[in-house]
């Protein structure tokens, strides 16, 4: 189900924990699974459930229970923004409109193409960089003027 | 001992209790929703607040340890405010839809928020709506209602053993759900029903059958497996409408497994028998009750006078009462055969006659719990025995060591050390090597039953590991399962089970195949009591002339139904008393009587570890249907025998247990003076394993629509380890034909690697495999 | 990023993650120190009391004492475990830690471990700074390959292992029982206390938890000694912090001063309140600390007693500071909408009370706010607070009590006229998309 590259980042994953708590690799092995098929379909949360000799309604909940997991075909880019207060009183708000504008979709919608999904974030982490923006779960992107926005939606669209 | 106050009380209370715990003693109800006895604490309700002393904030009791001195208040001010602001919250979600809710009535958030005072709510958005989920045929959702508690996921965990349900998403959207799309699939599965504090997760079968006050609660007792369980009956209009556990910390605690639970729905089904019916000319046809029994007093007396006494036979079922059993052994002693049996999937009886009493588990249910080793052999343990399996299940938390012998295992959700799967003809080597390990590794000599046949074994290291795990244990248990009294030479099993047991100190028993499996040898309904006569293999190979049949049916409920169909049809009476028409039984009897299932009768079961009870009829006998007691004391009479003049139930009784009502405990023994010279030499042929599935033991159960529903009531598939299918060239998914020495029938092959090697599990009791004949023996695969 | 303090001091060019670089800074002295003067794990612990740190993580609870909790003779595994799931609003100090100082936790954590007797450890890295990650992976391969981490540390008899593992979208995991659960495996819901982590904690074994800044202050303290840290403070609140600054200032960003240091000067250094305009309100540590009107943050020092005396909480130290263009209602909108969006859904009051306070806001907010909203308001926090299993029911009353009695009149506005105080355009001015 899994590329064997996958399997092998997996397998590391599992090797930093006591031999016999395997499990405590359900979220890497999740976001691993994630990267390489893009989202997570139920066949998926099923494969690693069983490779981590897991129940799979225990990795559902994991899957279910973390933001940054996708239970739903996502655009090829998944572009996250940061609203939160700290972020809104710099501008977090006002870059989200500028995205959904550029894009011409809401907040958990995909444009027509498949390119880009939208969503809409909570604190990140990073509230002096406002506005905040994550690129696929894992590049973040600072400071974001409408200038940036602009260039990384152009690069990323390359 | 803590020295602490509940609501001005002073008690005394071990240390390392809760709150809850404590307060419970005393009788001090603190409101919970998300606190179970039996689960571990979640503590995510919130309504158990309580106010304690010097606590600057009200305290969950549940999840509050008791310590010395401490002062709670379970109906202060603060208390009830904090409980109150909860329930405020519980409700803000919640239908207000009682008035058709099924949980109405008997509903823990009902009960409370009248409690404290229907107030206006003061939630005035929107309520949250969640989707139902489909469990299954036997747990109907309403997840709307759901509060969250997290009780039936605990259960799935903790005591199934498997999680089957979990609280997916978060914050407000949480859900409880089972995988998508996935039932839940545990034989226990109905214990989330009563765990459900509201009406989320109801009964399917009884939905909306009836209010819960409109219901009266009678007692009883499980007719199924062997540990008794004890049962509520709820009875509206003289109809059995529902089946709860009646709390009996001893047996079931306060469990039931769905077999339990939910077979009572076969006892309106349409093949019900409903009047005593004769064949004549080919053709059933009514009659009363007195034609009828003259009728078979008078075949009986001709048969008898014509071929003599030895030619008539009784078989009874095991899950038939204790009175039942004693009267039909009486009954044919008294005509003077002792040809009577009730093991009927039995097929070594060896070890008859040599054997001190009845066979018994050998120690208390409940002292389970105790337990440091245990080595089950030959038992598909979980289906077979649900609730003891959870207890051991328990146990194994707290440190039990499991070992298992089998031909073929499933998953029994719980951790078993040491697992040894071999064909069924191996499983005698395999325990001659476990005894000889014991007896190299305690020094201790091996008896004269079994020392000829261990010469010359090699201990190889499952057998040691085995021995090494029973012999490091303090209390330690040695346990036959079904499988084991089923194996064609069980009695050998016998012999070197006892032999491990006591080279280990172990206490030795066998779990019990049905309801009455201890009973029916205290009743004496064997071949050896008192008269000697034949058992159910010899009276099934050499047919008699008459057979007298309880409770059966002979497609399903025999160790070999081809016998049974050829001794059946060539014999010149048959009478069949039973609660159920079955096609069988119109096809061989000449007579059939209705006889009252345990709903409608009284009697005892005499359960697994020798405990005798008692239960009464909780709804009228349906049509003509009679006791099977008095049917047997009026043929008995009617048949000029004496000693029949029973005027009740207890007469009867007093025949057969102490005047308390109990079991004589001399009569439990499970010792067998038997030697095994030599070990037999191992067929290669491939041979077939049958486990009894869950649904199909009894024909109560086989008759529960919703039961045959569940993933345990699919069509058996003959199921092979990968290495046997790629030796038979097989395929796993394609249908094969089956044959044996009796018959044939194709099963699809499905890849099992819990099966032995050279084995094929094809689950016995099921018409899609009745016409194989022998639940044993050689059979033959081939492509289709 | 500005330092007038140890961790994030001295951190010049692009390389200052690196061990190589770190070393030179003085790094791996204090563990160095340790082994070869074989200061005994007591010795480690009662410097670390002597220090006065205080947990960085939010509770403030003392370092040192919190590590003497966990029992001696224990016999099998005990775990430590590092909090890096820095999620609160406001605060992102931890993630400039890991990106540019990541052996200060590294180093902090193997003597933890040494002092604790742990013998494995977990940082628990917020996912969305997934960069960070992947960098501390790196670093900790550094130190392994150094012989820093492992079997036999440095030649001694003390072995200690340390891995990364990284959230995926779940504040909560910040709570150090949630975070436990979600090491194992799960999803991220809290465990009730008692039993404490200290005695039933990762896998059912003793561990301890801390902040990733508690643990980057422990090289200094071993190597300068306790004294040393304590004095960079003032006592009882030892050392210096990182404050994370954001909103209506100049330059946001971090800034790590001596404990004490008024806010005033605080503000100075992050460039001043933006656009000249007039100091609103100050969120003094973390979304879930009680707001404080601007004039009497003006009054306080930056240290748990100073802020505490005011009313708040210096929490995380992530201040968060609005001028006059801020709607006080929307600002608290979209601070419920986060905790009804991160309560676990475990415990009835957070999981059912969160999701109702932020529609009451939303409503006042959206002009449809009815005359008893206030009280209800808080009548529903008090139903709340102090009845959850953990602090994330009180965190998400705490901001709603705090705003409406500092705030009221706004909200008492609101619900009357139907709209914001602060006009629509004024607010757009203030919050719009800031370049420095
Ligand atoms: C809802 C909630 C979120 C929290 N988030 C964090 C966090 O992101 N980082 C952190 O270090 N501590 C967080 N904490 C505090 C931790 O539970 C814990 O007290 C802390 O990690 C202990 O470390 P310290 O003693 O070094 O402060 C949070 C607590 C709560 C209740
Ligand atoms: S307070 Fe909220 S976040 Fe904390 S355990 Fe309860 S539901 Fe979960
Ligand atoms: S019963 Fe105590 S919190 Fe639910």
């Amino acid at each position: 189900m899994l590329s064997s590259e996958s399997l092998k980042k997996i397998d590391q994953e599992i090797a930093k924990y006591p031999l016999d708590q395997k499990q405590s690799a359900s979220m890497s092995a999740l976001r691993i699974a994630q990267e390489e098929k893009g989202w997570l379909a139920n066949e998926t949360i099923e494969f690693v459930a069983k490779y981590l000799e897991m129940p799979a309604i225990a990795v559902f909940e994991v899957a279910s229970f973390y933001n940054m997991y996708d239970l739903a075909p996502v655009g090829a880019k998944k572009i996250t923004v940061c609203t939160n207060l700290p972020c809104a009183l710099s501008g977090g708000v006002d870059a989200a409109e500028y995205v959904k504008k550029k894009l011409g979709i809401d907040f958990n919608e995909t444009t027509a193409d498949g390119q880009f999904t939208l969503k809409e974030g909570e604190c990140m982490g990073a509230c002096g960089d406002a506005p905040v923006l994550l690129v696929n779960n894992h590049q973040m992107c600072s400071w974001m003027t409408e200038e940036k926005i602009d260039q990384l939606l152009a690069d990323l669209k390359k | 001992m803590l020295e602490i106050e509940i609501d001005g009380k002073q008690l005394q209370v071990p240390d390392g209790i809760t709150v809850m715990e404590a307060a419970n003693t005393v009788g001090a109800y603190v409101p919970h929703f998300c606190y179970h006895k039996k689960l571990s604490i979640a503590a995510n309700c919130r309504m158990c607040l309580v106010q304690v002393e010097k606590a600057p904030k009200p305290l969950p009791a549940c999840a509050t340890p008791v310590t010395n001195g401490m002062k709670v208040w379970t109906h202060s001010e603060q208390a009830v405010k904090a409980q109150k602001g909860v329930m405020e919250f519980l409700l803000i979600n919640h239908p207000l839809d009682c008035p058709i809710c099924d949980q109405g009535g008997e509903c823990q958030l009902q009960d409370l928020s009248v409690g404290y005072g229907g107030v206006e709510s003061r939630y005035q958005e929107e309520k949250r709506v969640v989707g139902n989920k489909d469990l299954g045929p036997l747990v109907s959702t309403d997840m709307t209602r759901c509060i969250n508690c997290t009780r039936c996921v605990r259960f799935t965990t903790e005591i199934a053993g498997l999680m089957e349900l979990g609280q997916a998403f978060r914050g407000e959207h949480a859900e409880i759900m089972p995988f998508v799309e996935k039932t839940i699939d545990s034989e226990l599965s109905g214990n989330i029903i009563d765990l459900c504090p509201v009406g989320a997760l109801t009964s399917k079968p009884f939905r909306f059958g009836a209010r819960a006050w409109e219901m009266s609660r009678r007692k009883s007792v499980s007719p199924h497996d062997s540990l008794g369980s004890n049962l509520v009956v709820q009875v509206k209009n003289d109809a059995v409408k529902r089946v709860l556990p009646l709390e009996n910390e001893a047996l079931n605690e306060c469990w039931l497994s769905d077999k339990d639970r939910f077979s009572y729905e076969a006892l309106n089904s349409e093949e019900r028998l409903a009047r005593p019916m004769l064949k004549q000319g080919g053709r059933w046809i009514e009659t009363d009750w007195q034609t009828a029994i003259e009728y078979v007093a008078n075949g009986l007396k001709s048969i008898k006078a014509e071929s003599g006494a030895d030619t008539i036979g009784a078989l009874a079922s095991p899950h038939s009462t204790l009175e039942e059993l004693y009267l039909l052994r009486k009954l044919v002693q008294g005509l003077g055969s002792g040809n009577v049996d009730f093991r009927l999937r039995q097929s070594d009886f060896s070890a008859d006659g040599k054997m001190s009493g009845a066979p018994w588990l050998g120690m208390p249910v409940a002292d389970i719990a105790n337990l440091d080793r245990l080595f089950v052999v030959g038992s598909f343990f979980r289906k077979d025995h649900p609730l003891v399996a959870q207890r051991v299940r328990q146990a194994a938390k707290r440190g039990l060591k499991v070992s298992a012998l089998n031909p073929a295992f499933d998953d029994w959700q719980l951790p078993v050390a040491n697992r040894v799967c071999v064909p069924p003809q191996e499983m005698i080597v395999a325990l001659a090597k476990i005894a000889k390990a014991l007896s190299e590794q305690t020094g201790r000599e091996l008896s004269v039953q079994v020392a000829a046949a261990c010469a010359g074994l090699v201990v190889d290291e499952a057998s040691l590991a085995i021995a090494n795990s029973l012999g490091s244990g303090r209390r330690s248990a040695v346990w036959l399962g079904n499988y084991a009294v089923q194996h064609e030479h069980a009695a050998e099993i016998h012999v070197f089970a006892q032999e491990i047991a006591r080279l280990s100190d172990a206490s030795f028993g066998f779990l019990g195949e049905a309801a009455n499996s201890v009973g029916g040898y205290i009743a004496g309904a064997v071949p050896f009591a008192g008269v000697p006569g034949k058992n159910v293999t010899e009276m099934l190979s050499a047919p008699l002339k008459a057979y007298v049949l309880l409770g059966l049916d002979p497609a399903f409920d025999l160790g070999n139904s081809a016998a049974a169909a050829g001794a059946l049809k060539g014999a010149d009476m048959v009478v069949m008393l039973s609660a159920f028409k079955s096609d069988s039984a119109l096809e061989f009897a000449d007579v059939m009587l209705p006889i009252a299932p345990f709903t409608e009768t009284a009697g005892v079961f005499v359960n697994c570890e020798g405990r005798a009870q008692s239960f009464f009829p909780v709804v009228k006998s349906r049509g003509e249907s009679r006791p099977g007691w008095k049917v047997l004391k009026v043929l008995g009479e009617t048949s000029g025998l004496d000693g029949f003049g029973f005027e009740k139930i207890e007469d009867v009784r007093a025949e057969v247990l102490e005047s308390d009502g109990t079991v004589n405990p001399a009569k439990l023994d499970n010792s067998v003076a038997l030697n095994v010279e030599s070990l037999r030499a191992v067929e290669a042929a491939v041979q077939r394993i049958a486990d009894i599935p869950i649904y199909s033991a009894d024909p109560i159960a086989r008759r529960s629509p919703p039961l045959q529903q569940t993933q345990d009531g699919v069509a058996p598939s003959a199921r092979l380890s990968a290495a046997t299918i790629t030796r038979l060239g097989v395929q796993a998914g394609l249908a094969v034909r089956i044959k044996s020495a009796y018959g044939e029938v194709s099963a699809v092959v499905a890849e099992d690697d819990g099966v032995a090697d050279g084995c094929v599990r094809l689950a016995g009791a099921h018409p899609m495999t009745a016409a194989l004949g022998s639940l044993h023996g050689e059979i033959s695969l081939e492509r289709m | 990023m500005t330092s007038k303090g140890i961790i994030l001091s001295g951190l010049e060019g692009d390389r200052t993650w690196r061990l190589a670089d770190y070393v030179q800074r003085g790094g791996y002295a204090a563990l160095k120190k340790i082994i070869a003067e074989n200061i005994s794990a007591d010795q480690v612990i009662s410097e670390v009391k002597k220090s006065a740190l205080r947990g960085r993580g939010g509770a403030g609870f003392p370092t040192g004492l919190k590590w003497s909790f966990m029992p001696r003779a224990f016999p099998g595994a005990k775990y430590l475990a590092c909090n890096s799931d820095e999620g609160e609003p406001g605060t992102f100090k931890d993630r400039d830690i890991l990106r540019y100082n990541p052996h200060s936790v590294i180093e902090g954590m193997i003597i933890a471990g040494y002092a604790m007797g742990c013998e494995r450890g977990y940082n628990y890295i917020h996912g969305e700074i997934f960069e960070v990650y992947d960098r501390f992976e790196e670093a900790l391969q550094e130190a392994r390959d150094a012989g820093l981490l492992g079997k036999n540390i440095l030649g001694s008899d003390f072995s200690f292992d340390l891995f990364a593992h990284h959230g995926y979208g779940a504040y909560i995991c910040g709570e150090e029982t949630a975070l436990l659960e979600s090491i194992e495996g799960k999803k991220g819901q809290p465990r009730f206390k008692p039993p404490f982590p200290a005695s039933f904690g990762l896998y059912g074994k003793p561990t301890t938890i801390n902040n990733t800044e508690t643990f980057a202050s422990i090289p200094y303290i071993i190597r300068e000694g306790g004294d040393a840290f304590l004095a960079l403070g003032k006592p009882n609140n030892g050392g210096t912090k990182l404050f994370s600054v954001s909103g209506h200032v100049n330059k946001p960003g971090n800034y790590e001063i001596p404990m004490g240091t008024p806010f005033s000067e605080l503000l100075e250094l992050a460039g001043g309140v933006r656009g000249g305009r007039k100091l609103k309100a100050v969120i003094p540590g973390g979304s879930s600390a009680p707001v404080l009107p601007g004039s009497v943050m003006m009054d306080c020092t930056m240290d748990y007693d100073s802020i505490s005396k005011a009313g708040s909480m210096l929490g995380s130290g992530a201040v968060i500071v609005m001028d006059e263009s801020t709607c006080m209602v929307k600002a608290l909108e979209r601070l419920s909408y986060f905790y009804f969006e991160e309560s676990c859904g475990q415990c009835t009051p957070c999981r059912e009370g969160t999701g109702w306070l932020y529609r009451v806001i939303h409503r006042i907010e959206n002009g449809l706010g009815r005359s008893d909203d206030l009280d209800l308001l808080n009548s529903i926090t008090t139903n709340i607070m102090g009845r959850t299993i953990c602090a994330l029911g009180d965190a998400a009353s705490m901001p709603v009590q705090s705003f409406i009695k500092h705030f009221g009149d706004e909200f008492a506005f609101h619900i009357e006229h139907k709209k914001c105080l602060v006009p629509k355009d004024v607010q757009r001015e203030g919050s719009k998309i800031y370049v420095a």
